[in-house]
């Protein structure tokens, strides 16, 4: 299975060519447009700042090419976030896969903290993503931005108020926590992304 | 609100192995970190911390591939210090697998780091940790390199300064409680905790699995680091989380 990594400036994109390699798969890591397009399925990771990194996908146009991509794609954190219409971080005009706007946390108590960091749990699943796991499984969150419940959530979070821990329309899907970084639980639920992308051949 | 408590045991690495030491000076071998890290990573350890002591002392950089094998064997999020200077150190350990990187000196040394941490990489990328000891005069007095240098920072001012530049979380030691093994200093972790808008990691002084209950309960702290008590099997994090999870503190099992 050929699965491309998008490579831009986001920090630690690594940490899912690792979670990959563990899964027995060789992702090629690039930003050359034939070979993201010519992959079965596109991972594009993240974590980073949405203005930034809006920006460096501009200037190479690879907003374009994420836009246009047919087979399965996984969006992570950012890359996530980056896939809705538009971010309050920067106020910055996003990919418009989800039409749906990202927002900042604001805590209404002070034991709320932002980052949302650290281990909490998914709910309400409903998607081959998630086969084979439980209601209220463990997953790593780090993030002060969030998109709102939408017709698009395939899982929820609850932190201050209820948020979508993901999401999938058509072929693109995309996680809000890290399922890289997320032991067991975020091991299946790449295997389980894989499965789909090997479905769809 | 389910965010979990987490639980991260800190392997501190001399020259490719595990070390603790006791009041930050005497040093004993406790294995490969990499395999350690695994060990903790399957017996659910929220998040791994990997610190070169060594290298804030003599000016080393960091053990690059220590952090690479971690990065390739482990699947929980992992924060790499020592050593630690400029971005371009960071962009280094970001590259060579790392989640997270922890500052210390260098911060105090230039504040302006943490902005600039902040602004490149994001704010949950940077961890500004805090050696710190309570004086005669009643406040607690910052200390650099390890713990060798004192300095004229007070740590409830420092840390507030840290989280307005845009630290993403607070690793705080308390000197004169690390390496003791009689619980963490719960009332600084708590006015840290209760003040401050970023998530406070509590560390030194963990001796029994009650310590953990105490940090999170009376000290409010979102995390605990130790190192010892899991090194040398005095305590096991499936246990240690059991045991939290029977005493009503939400954690991941």
């Amino acid at each position: 299975m050929r699965v491309a990594v998008i490579k831009y400036n986001a920090g630690n994109i690594y940490s899912v060519v690792h979670g990959l390699n563990r899964l027995g798969i060789e992702p090629v890591i690039t930003d050359n447009k034939d070979e993201i397009q010519r992959a079965d399925c596109v991972v594009f990771p993240g974590q980073g700042e949405a203005k930034k990194t809006m920006e460096y996908l501009r200037s190479r146009q690879l907003d374009s090419v994420i836009k246009g991509l047919t087979q399965p794609v996984l969006g992570i954190c950012i890359g996530m976030q980056l896939l809705c219409d538009h971010s309050e971080e920067g106020e910055t005009d996003c990919l418009g896969i989800f039409d749906t706007t990202v927002k900042r946390f604001i805590p209404t108590q002070q034991d709320q903290k932002i980052p949302h960091m650290g281990w909490d749990t998914l709910t309400d699943l409903h998607s081959p993503l998630f086969k084979g796991l439980q209601e209220d499984c463990f997953v790593y969150f780090i993030h002060s931005y969030y998109v709102p419940v939408t017709k698009y959530t395939i899982a929820t979070n609850d932190y201050i108020h209820p948020f979508s821990a993901a999401l999938h329309k058509d072929n693109f899907y995309a996680t809000q926590f890290h399922p890289e970084k997320s032991g067991g639980i975020g091991e299946k639920i790449i295997q389980n992304f894989l499965n789909i992308v090997q479905n769809n051949a | 609100m389910s965010l979990a408590k987490r639980i991260i045991p800190c392997l501190d690495v001399k020259n490719g192995q595990t070390v603790k030491g006791t009041h930050f000076i005497h040093l004993r071998q406790a294995g490969d970190p990499v395999e350690l890290g695994q060990k903790y990573s399957e017996e659910n350890a929220d998040e791994l911390v990997f610190l070169d002591i060594t290298a804030s002392h003599e000016g080393r950089k960091t053990f690059t591939d220590v952090v690479k094998r971690v990065a390739a064997k482990i699947s929980i999020p992992f924060t790499v210090g020592g050593g630690i200077n400029e971005l371009s150190d960071i962009d280094k350990m970001l590259n060579a697998g790392a989640d997270k990187v922890s500052i210390n000196s260098a911060a105090i040394r230039n504040p302006l780091l943490i902005n600039d941490v902040a602004h490149h990489f994001g704010s949950q990328v940077c961890i500004v940790a805090i050696d710190a000891k309570l004086e005669k005069d009643g406040e607690w007095y910052c200390y650099l390199n390890g713990g060798r240098i004192k300095t004229e920072r007070k740590l409830f001012d420092w840390a507030s300064e840290v989280a307005d530049r845009g630290a993403g979380e607070i690793l705080f030691t308390s000197m004169d409680h690390d390496g003791v093994k009689h619980g963490f200093a719960n009332d600084a972790l708590a006015r840290l905790s209760t003040t401050l808008p970023i998530p406070i990691i509590a560390s030194g002084g963990a001796g029994s699995m009650e310590d953990f209950r105490d940090t999170f309960v009376s000290g409010k702290s979102d995390a605990a680091l130790a190192a010892s008590v899991f090194h040398y099997n005095e305590i096991s994090i499936l246990e240690l989380k059991q045991y939290l999870k029977s005493e009503g503190i939400n954690v991941r099992i």
